[in-house]
């Protein structure tokens, strides 16, 4: 525990000579220089207002900021008065301080991960059609059939990926920027490329086009069932069931399908596939679809 | 890294600006006083005290002894860098906005507010070694832009002066005849006030920024335009590195204009892209308000940004900046 140095103690005119013949009962100064974390300590002994004897031990951590190289005129500039304001600085002045934080350059996100996401829906067809053959999903890097989230040789990069149903509007740098900005609102039905059937219609058919999984493993979340129904046709809406407490899958979800087929075709290959070690069941969401 | 916060001003920072030596960073506020610090570690060196209205903008000569500002109280003042002294001062009847040395340091381009029935201008100064033959006169006066002209710079060889403003044109002027030489593209240029201009190390290309959440990369010499990058927010300052090929960003949007806040404090950033892809390399967190100052060191080995929110952040890059890959 560090005591403010800086504090002077009382000195009464009886017992200052008692003090200075006691100084020698006090061990000497210690320095332990800069380590290689930069940090110094240095210990110190003195009598507090009691007479006893304290141990003051200071840890400070030594910073290099940053190696200057000065010119020659730089140099001769470090050696100017201060004026205006800065004449009558205290030490006290907290004008400039390091900031207590550790400030990064923050990548958007992991660099590489957008374009593979694009490839993978291929390949993904062709391991499906080996049939039976287990979907090896890596979440870091998007690789699928190579290797898990938890052996990725690229666990160093940040964040995972980001679907693309739940938050496009959130990401940085995204790629599917609607438009020459996001001036005015333009509802889904006007959007280019947009199906132009009845409002309304189309929610509820998409409502009748959810599949029910169940059997998925506890780290499963939102992208991978993305990813995993995503081959069989657009996706609407992924959403897999979270218990708050622990943050991990309830061990269910639904997926909903913008078309019927789609959704059939998913529930005819992926019932029963064998994902991240657990056996999954697909199936209609029911009783909306009865 | 670690930035070095310096508290020196008690108003929103208006305008940052590192001398050729790289070893001293100007700071120029709303609060009247330009102060000047010590580039490696923040220290402050000394103020500036004579204006009585914001300051815009300053510059400083390539010899750093001279220190040129520009003032809300219609003036623009030449000062001794060392002393803090006043040397001069130049009046003129609106509020001067942006002030740049000539190479050579011997000329001056300030340009000045529309003000009442005054348009703004762009006026270019002579600036006399010595103090006592200076004078008032202009070389040449410059009107006419529509709207403020936040920024006049020189181009290359001191030929033509470059000049950006509200009314989102930019325009290329013969600094000696005063007429105009080119303007920019309406489509493809800014579509609303350009508030920031950053000139390359070499003169070759510059950078605008503007509010309409983009910055813009122009050739100096035929004006086309090179890059755009777009961010999210207005952006009100830039910058560009003169080591790696690196561009960056800072703005925010103005706490006054904004309905629905994010209440996360320090959360506006100074955003860094590749100049050649236009994608974005990352951000860098910590200010509390828009930023509205940027400046790299000529070293190119770290940058400060100025804010809204009085503060100067001052960064030293880590080693690993140097090797960043998109």
């Amino acid at each position: 525990m560090a005591i403010d140095k800086n504090e002077p103690s009382k000195l009464r005119w009886g017992e200052l000579e008692e003090d200075d013949d006691l100084d020698f009962l006090l061990p000497p100064k210690e320095v332990i220089g800069p380590d290689e974390n930069g940090i110094k300590k240095v210990i110190e002994y003195k009598f507090n207002e009691e007479g006893n004897k304290v141990k003051i031990t200071t840890t400070t951590r030594v910073r290099k900021l940053a190696k200057a190289r000065l010119s020659k005129r730089a140099l001769e500039r470090r050696n100017w008065e201060k004026f205006g304001d800065a004449v009558r600085e205290d030490v006290g002045s907290r004008l400039t301080m390091v900031s207590t934080e550790e400030i990064l350059l923050e990548r958007p996100r992991a660099p590489g991960t957008k374009q593979e996401e694009m490839k993978v829906a291929g390949d993904s067809l062709a391991q499906l059609s080996k049939g039976g053959a287990v979907l090896m999903v890596c979440r870091t890097c998007g690789k699928k059939g190579d290797h898990w989230t938890s052996k990725c040789p690229y666990k160093d990069l940040a964040a995972p990926v980001e679907t693309f149903v739940e938050k496009p509007a959130a990401s940085e740098a995204s790629v599917a920027a609607p438009g020459a900005g996001k001036g005015a609102y333009v509802p889904p039905s006007m959007r280019a490329g947009a199906e132009r059937s009845t409002g309304s219609d189309m929610r509820r058919r998409n409502d009748e086009n959810s599949v029910r999984v169940t059997n998925l493993s506890e780290d499963t979340r939102e992208p991978d069932l993305h990813e995993l129904f995503r081959p069989f046709g657009a996706v609407t809406r992924v959403y897999v069931a979270m218990d708050q407490k622990t943050g991990t899958s309830r061990g269910f979800g639904f997926v909903n399908f913008v078309n019927r087929e789609d959704a059939q075709r998913a529930i005819n290959k992926l019932n029963g596939y064998g994902y991240d070690n657990l056996i999954l069941r697909v199936e209609w969401a029911t009783p909306r679809t009865n | 890294m670690r930035p070095i916060l310096m508290k020196g001003h008690e108003r929103p920072l208006t305008f940052l600006k590192y001398n050729r030596d790289g070893d001293l960073l100007f700071s120029c506020a709303k609060d009247h006083t330009p102060t000047v610090w010590f580039a490696d570690n923040g220290e402050r060196l000394g103020t500036y005290r004579g204006h009585n209205g914001a300051v815009w903008t300053c510059d400083v000569s390539r010899d750093s002894t001279r220190l040129l500002t520009g003032s809300a109280d219609q003036t623009v003042k030449l000062w001794n860098v060392q002393t803090g002294t006043q040397l001069y001062t130049f009046n003129f009847g609106s509020p001067a906005r942006s002030v740049e040395f000539a190479i050579g340091d011997k000329l001056a381009v300030i340009t000045t507010d529309p003000f009442m029935d005054l348009t703004s201008a762009i006026h270019v100064k002579r600036i006399a070694k010595d103090q006592t033959e200076q004078t008032e006169e202009s070389l040449l006066v410059i009107k006419g832009p529509q709207g403020r002209i936040n920024r006049a710079v020189w181009g290359p060889l001191n030929r033509t002066i470059i000049s950006a403003g509200e009314d989102a044109v930019i325009r290329i002027w013969d600094s000696e005849t005063g007429k105009l030489l080119r303007e920019s593209d309406k489509e493809s240029g800014h579509k609303k006030t350009i508030t920031s201009l950053t000139k390359a190390a070499d003169g070759s290309h510059f950078l605008s920024g503007s509010l309409d959440k983009s910055a813009k990369l122009w050739d100096t010499r035929t004006l086309t335009l090179i890059k755009t990058y777009g961010t999210e927010r207005p952006v009100n300052a830039v910058a560009m590195s003169p080591l790696l090929d690196h561009v960056v960003l800072g703005g925010g949007q103005d706490a006054s204009a904004v309905t629905t806040t994010d209440h996360r404090a320090g959360k506006f950033e100074a955003k860094f892209y590749d100049k050649i892809l236009q994608e974005e390399i990352g951000g860098v967190k910590g200010h509390f308000g828009p930023i509205n100052a940027l400046a790299f060191n000529p070293d190119g080995k770290s940058f400060s940004s100025g804010g809204e929110d009085g503060y100067v952040r001052l960064h030293h890059f880590d080693p690993d900046y140097f090797n960043i890959k998109i």
